[in-house]
């Protein structure tokens, strides 16, 4: 018999919110994250963007000086989150086997600061001043060894790269584990700092970011006629997902059932998604069927929607292949338009929004949508909060990331 | 150049700086790895912000010879 993965614990620290409670009751009222960079480099290089949607609690605030010297601000964040989401669980290691503790944690980059960082040190003070510490600080599964050692898990902690993907691949590499009852416990999520001059130069050399410097707040406003890109972010999300009888047995609360979850890659294009969005659709079907959700189920997807003018489209075509007239149904929001675009710790977030969506019977508010593009008729949830109805349900969250990444969580009510 | 007490109070600031550890705690008498706790990629850090306050060089096959404080703030003194 397959064990149940539930959900007892979330954490985040992010633009519109340095934890879980600030960073939801924002969300229902509608708050953009995004701001002007107050740093030099943005003039030195004289950035085609110069607004991102930045964290609203440094990193420092939850961790000391000497655990921040020794860690990339990627894993600063996925271990501020992951802190939170255990405490919120109310584990301990004292009450596990943590030989069946396990992180299952994704990024878009890594280390990217402390890479370019230390480029700079080498060429401008030599390889003296380049820090011992650089190679581990780098390393994409920061985060996830980062949890690891502070958490005691012993069983696996294991990291997925699948741009902005990545985040929902890790939740479902966690499903996995607990189903397959090869972990108890899975720390997972995603965590992602790459607002750095040269992220910002290749998406905006690629036309992919809002040029919308007049007006930040403005910026992120998916399925809007008049988007013109994403709005990088950063943060990190992070969630315990527990076996169901793992739960139980201690008395956790749980907030949602993580029922299903699938990807599929488009072979297609190394960035545009493919236009009948078939991988897509192919990663929705094989996430509903994983738990054999009923189509009419779903009363609720967080769509990817990142405010691209290409992008937002073939989700649409994707979720109407799929759903048919029942799109009609679902209150779809797009918290992008808050948050910015998180790359590979979105997912976790938006996972983290769904779960609460299910929890609350409540959706986020999708901001700046003032004109909705005709092309994309579906019930976005604008002006306020949606309402879910009472009873079964299920609600999705959609990422997908360049590379032809295309990732898919359900969760239910429990 | 700089005298030996203040050798000790500037180590004791970069000691400090890697790992949180107090100034007051860094004497002379102690060892850096079974006393401070400090590992060897901490040890590196603290060799090389040292060259920089103090303008000397720490070549890579003397920092193993540097075992107590007291090691640390000697050759220090006797390379400025």
């Amino acid at each position: 018999m397959t064990r149940k993965a539930v959900i007892t614990g979330l954490g985040a620290t992010s633009p519109i919110g340095g934890d879980v409670e600030t960073m939801w009751a924002n969300a229902l009222a509608g708050t953009s994250g995004a701001r002007p960079i107050e740093k030099d480099w943005v003039e030195e290089y004289d950035l085609p963007v110069t607004f991102a949607a930045q964290l609203s609690n440094a990193p420092t605030e939850v961790l000391s000086r000497v655990e921040a010297r020794r860690m990339d601000p990627t894993t600063q964040m996925g271990l501020v989150a992951a802190r939170e989401a255990w405490a919120h669980a109310g584990l301990s290691t004292d009450d596990l086997d943590t030989d069946r503790l396990a992180v299952a944690f994704g990024t878009g980059v890594g280390g990217v600061w402390t890479l370019l960082d230390s480029w700079d040190n080498l060429r401008e003070r030599g390889p003296r001043r380049v820090l011992p510490m650089t190679v581990p600080m780098l390393m994409p599964n920061g985060a996830a060894a980062a949890i690891s050692m502070d958490l005691s898990a012993r069983g696996g902690a294991m990291t997925t790269v699948s741009a902005c993907a990545s985040g929902t691949e890790a939740l479902d590499n966690a499903r996995r584990l607990i189903e397959t009852g090869q972990a108890d416990v899975v720390v997972t999520g995603g965590a992602e700092a790459a607002i750095h001059p040269l992220p910002i130069a290749g998406f905006a050399a690629m036309q992919a970011l809002s040029k919308r410097n007049d007006d930040p707040q403005a910026a992120s406003r998916p399925y809007d006629v008049d988007r013109d890109g994403f709005v990088l972010g950063e943060g990190a999300g992070a969630l315990i997902i527990e076996s169901e009888e793992h739960a139980r047995a201690r008395g956790a609360e749980v907030y949602a059932v993580l029922a299903g979850s699938a990807v599929a890659s488009d072979a297609y294009h190394i960035t545009a998604p493919e236009p009948e969005g078939l991988g897509a659709s192919r990663a929705l079907r094989s996430a509903m069927a994983s738990d054999d959700i009923d189509l009419k189920d779903v009363v609720h997807v967080n769509a990817h929607a990142t405010s691209t003018p290409v992008g937002d489209r073939p989700e649409y075509v994707a979720m109407k292949t799929v759903f048919g007239d029942h799109l009609d149904n679902i209150l779809v929001s797009a918290t992008k338009s808050q948050t910015g675009h998180l790359l590979g710790a979105s997912g976790a977030l938006e996972a983290i929004f769904t779960v609460l969506s299910i929890y609350h019977r409540k959706t986020p508010v999708t901001i700046n949508l003032d004109n909705q593009d005709p092309e994309i008729p579906m019930n976005v949830v604008h002006g306020k909060p949606g309402e879910l109805p009472s009873g079964d349900i299920a609600a999705l969250s959609n990422s997908f990331g360049f590379g032809g990444h295309n990732a898919v969580v359900a969760f239910r009510n429990y | 150049m700089a005298n030996k007490e203040d050798i000790l109070a500037g180590l004791a600031e970069i000691v400090n700086e890697e790992t949180g550890l107090e100034t007051e705690e860094v004497q002379l008498d102690k060892n850096f790895t079974d006393d401070l706790d400090i590992d060897s990629i901490s040890m590196m850090t603290i060799v090389v912000n040292a060259e920089e306050k103090f303008d000397v060089k720490i070549p890579d096959e003397e920092v193993k010879n540097l075992k107590t404080v007291q090691d640390a703030v000697d050759f220090i003194a006797n390379a400025s």
